[in-house]
């Protein structure tokens, strides 16, 4: 395993100059993860925070062969980069030479929970050789807030506003690494940016196994989360720590926590210092904080029943 | 599904099977697919192809003509040769990944059997699918019989991978009446055939790991506008490709391709603008008429997009009326895009031609030689009174009894 010092040496294939936010989880994500890489590797990005702000033509943060086709689609466009590889290695029309090439595809939760999901089914079901790495930040966060089947429930977004009536997004999440899992990949886990070295290794397992693999990595939102920049990976810390996004792996069929907090904290300590759920510390929200914990408690408590045993 | 009645000669093949032959002479790298009537046979065919051995290419057994297309556009953009087929719905799925092969400049080649859109649901033949997708950046090669539909592929693929050009090709031939009849074709060996199409060298390809490149970046007010510029700039560029492409083409296998088909348009004074396999229908009735002494005649054109605004109006400018007939109505109240398309090349003729539209064969309703002659009819009264009496119609079809048994085929 490699330590921080070893990434520090690392080429960066993932240069600043960039437009993401400041204090946004997604850069340190896809440095870490593109540092695991010991061979040449293609991306694919579907649209979202990641495409638009490290391509602004005649810019590009990418030092690696890059593809941005749209915002649904990028499971499959990178099954088509994957298999012309196939195709020309076979009649030795790799450019430069033969030489084992890896890929990996980029979605936020926007465009990999909701709108990229049948893609994605698609080419995890078709065996394509890649990992698929979603970011989750918990909304559609580029376009201004507006909420995915990943927000957490209660969740204030622009389209899911906290209103006199309806005290924000009254659905609970969509539980994306499990339809993953369900498609029976060799390989999938949920990670955070805060714990580099529990992302680090699950990329390399991730990037050396061979079919589709998958990461769902939670990602701070300082703009869609109102919280501040430099309090991210706090954030990120603290929502592992709280158990609402439990550090697991399910590796082969048998499924594997990760990290277990030595105590759980609790989803108001959490949650308090977001503006995005400041409206359930408010008179006429009562209860809606305990239905958060409750959800959370028992999604942590179903989890541990599975530690170290095969889910499929 | 082949019927040889001569290996080296002849063979009896539908449209289908012609376009998966020729697929498979081509033998592309990558043949991302999803079937949809009336083209399934395209990939089932082509998938057997590869199940057998017959080809090196990678098929890839999409979950839906999105994703069909999104993967062509993920290996084209790694320099790989990829086609695939469609229709109807499966196109209009495709439709905004459409706009993204063109403007990557991926030389992707689509074939598309022509099939209605719903709703109401239909699986027949009009072509309100390639139609809806004119304006994509595209080239749009139309083909009126098996053997055209089998020469276009391959030139398709030279027309695609020309430098000048980089644009991606689709080939359309009639849903049913092309894809399903079975028709006399003559085949090109297979050496030639590889021979014609050459081996494709991509000039940037995502597996240069040595030489990284971003592909689809975003491109605000400035730059979008310059990419578009060089877009049109290379569809232009199209046409002189095609007949160059069609030349070599008919110089190696004696088969003439051109911008479109005049048929017994010289001398005449009326004439049919029509498409595919209905020009067919419609070559009858012109020499019915022709036998009868009077002079009309027909224009078929082939590539219809980018359109040979200026080669279709030299060759109708001599005429006095003209009827262009659409298998699709683009509802905008102002009849099909043909008529559209080929009343606007008109107008810089001088005494241009007097034109109408009609609109015909929606969803597959059958198109006879008596109702092209019905329209050569209307064109013969209009050349005598010298006046317009509809300019947009529908024709076989009686809106009285619109679902009369009476020559409705209900």
């Amino acid at each position: 395993m490699a330590t921080l010092k070893d990434f520090a040496k690392k080429e960066e294939l993932f240069t600043g100059g960039h437009r993401l936010c400041s204090g946004c989880g997604i850069p340190p994500i896809v440095r870490l993860v593109l540092r695991n890489y010991e061979t040449p590797v293609v991306a694919a990005n579907a649209t979202g925070c990641l495409e638009v702000a490290t391509t602004i033509y005649p810019y590009s943060a990418w030092r690696i062969p890059w593809i941005h086709s749209a915002f649904e689609n990028t499971a499959a466009t990178i099954s088509g980069v994957e298999t012309a590889y196939r195709a020309l290695k076979k009649r030795g029309k790799i450019p430069g030479g033969d030489k084992d090439i890896k890929f990996i595809a980029f979605g936020g939760d926007g465009g990999t929970y909701d709108i990229g999901l049948q893609s994605l089914s698609g080419a995890l079901e078709r065996g394509h050789n890649f990992l698929y790495l979603c970011y989750d930040n918990g909304a559609y966060m580029n376009t201004g807030i507006q909420r995915s089947s990943a927000t957490p429930f209660g969740c204030n977004t622009t389209t899911s506003p906290a209103g006199t009536v309806i005290k924000g997004k009254l659905e609970k999440r969509k539980d994306l690494t499990r339809i993953v899992v369900a498609h029976n990949v060799p390989y999938a886990a949920q990670a955070s940016p805060h714990n580099w070295s529990d992302l680090a290794k699950k990329t390399q397992k991730a990037i050396n196994t061979k079919g589709p693999t998958f990461l769902n990595v939670i990602s701070p939102c300082p703009l869609g989360w109102y919280t501040k920049p430099e309090d991210s990976n706090k954030h990120a810390r603290l929502a592992v720590e709280s158990c609402y996004w439990p550090l697991y792996e399910v590796e082969d069929g048998v499924l594997r926590v990760t990290y277990k907090p030595k105590k759980k904290v609790s989803m108001e300590e959490w949650l308090k210092p977001q503006g995005r759920f400041k409206h359930i510390f408010k008179p006429g929200a009562e209860g809606l904080l305990e239905e958060i914990q409750s959800q959370v408690d028992e999604y942590w408590e179903k989890l541990l029943e599975f530690d170290g045993k095969p889910v499929y | 599904m082949a019927i040889a009645r001569n290996k080296r000669e002849q063979m009896g093949l539908t449209g289908n099977s012609a376009v998966a032959m020729a697929m498979k002479q081509v033998n592309p790298d990558v043949f991302p697919a999803y079937p949809i009537t009336p083209s399934t046979t395209v990939v089932e065919e082509f998938s057997s192809y590869v199940a057998d051995g017959a080809v090196d290419t990678e098929f890839i057994a999409v979950e839906s003509e999105h994703s069909a297309m999104s993967a062509c556009v993920g290996a084209a953009a790694a320099g790989a040769r990829v086609m695939t087929a469609t229709s109807s719905q499966g196109l209009a799925l495709m439709w905004e990944v459409l706009y993204i092969a063109s403007g990557l400049r991926l030389p992707i080649v689509l074939c598309d059997g022509n099939r209605a859109l719903s709703s109401p649901i239909n699986i027949h033949c009009d072509h309100s699918d390639t139609m809806g997708a004119r304006d994509s950046g595209w080239i749009h090669l139309y083909s009126e019989t098996v053997q055209e539909a089998y020469d276009n592929i391959f030139q398709a693929v030279r027309i695609a991978e020309h430098p000048d050009v980089m644009l991606p090709v689709m080939v359309c031939l009639d849903g049913f009446i092309t894809t399903h009849a079975i028709e006399n074709v003559t085949p090109i060996g297979d050496e030639e055939a590889q021979e014609f199409v050459g081996e494709y060298k991509a000039k940037n390809s995502l597996l240069d790991t040595d030489n990284p490149v971003t592909v689809g970046a975003m491109a605000l007010q400035e730059p979008y506008m310059v990419f578009k510029y060089q877009q049109s700039e290379a569809i232009k560029k199209a046409k002189d490709v095609v007949i160059e492409v069609g030349k070599e083409f008919e110089e190696k296998f004696g088969r003439e391709y051109g911008l479109f088909e005049s048929y017994r348009l010289e001398d005449a004074e009326v004439a049919v603008v029509i498409l595919s396999s209905a020009a067919g229908t419609t070559k009858v009735a012109v020499d019915e008429l022709r036998a009868r002494g009077k002079k009309v005649g027909l224009l078929r054109p082939r590539l219809f997009r980018p359109l040979p605004h200026a080669e279709i109006a030299e060759a109708l400018k001599g005429l006095k009326v003209v009827a262009c007939l659409d298998r699709t109505d683009s509802m905008s109240g102002f009849g099909g895009p043909l008529f559209n398309d080929v009343r606007s090349v008109l107008y810089e003729v001088e005494n241009r031609p007097l034109i109408f539209g009609r609109i015909f064969g929606l969803g597959g309703r059958d198109y006879q030689v008596k109702d092209a002659l019905a329209v050569f009819e209307e064109l013969l009264s209009t050349l005598e009174t010298g006046k317009v009496d509809e300019l947009i119609k529908y024709i076989t079809f009686d809106p009285e009894a619109p679902l009369s048994v009476d020559g409705s085929g209900c």
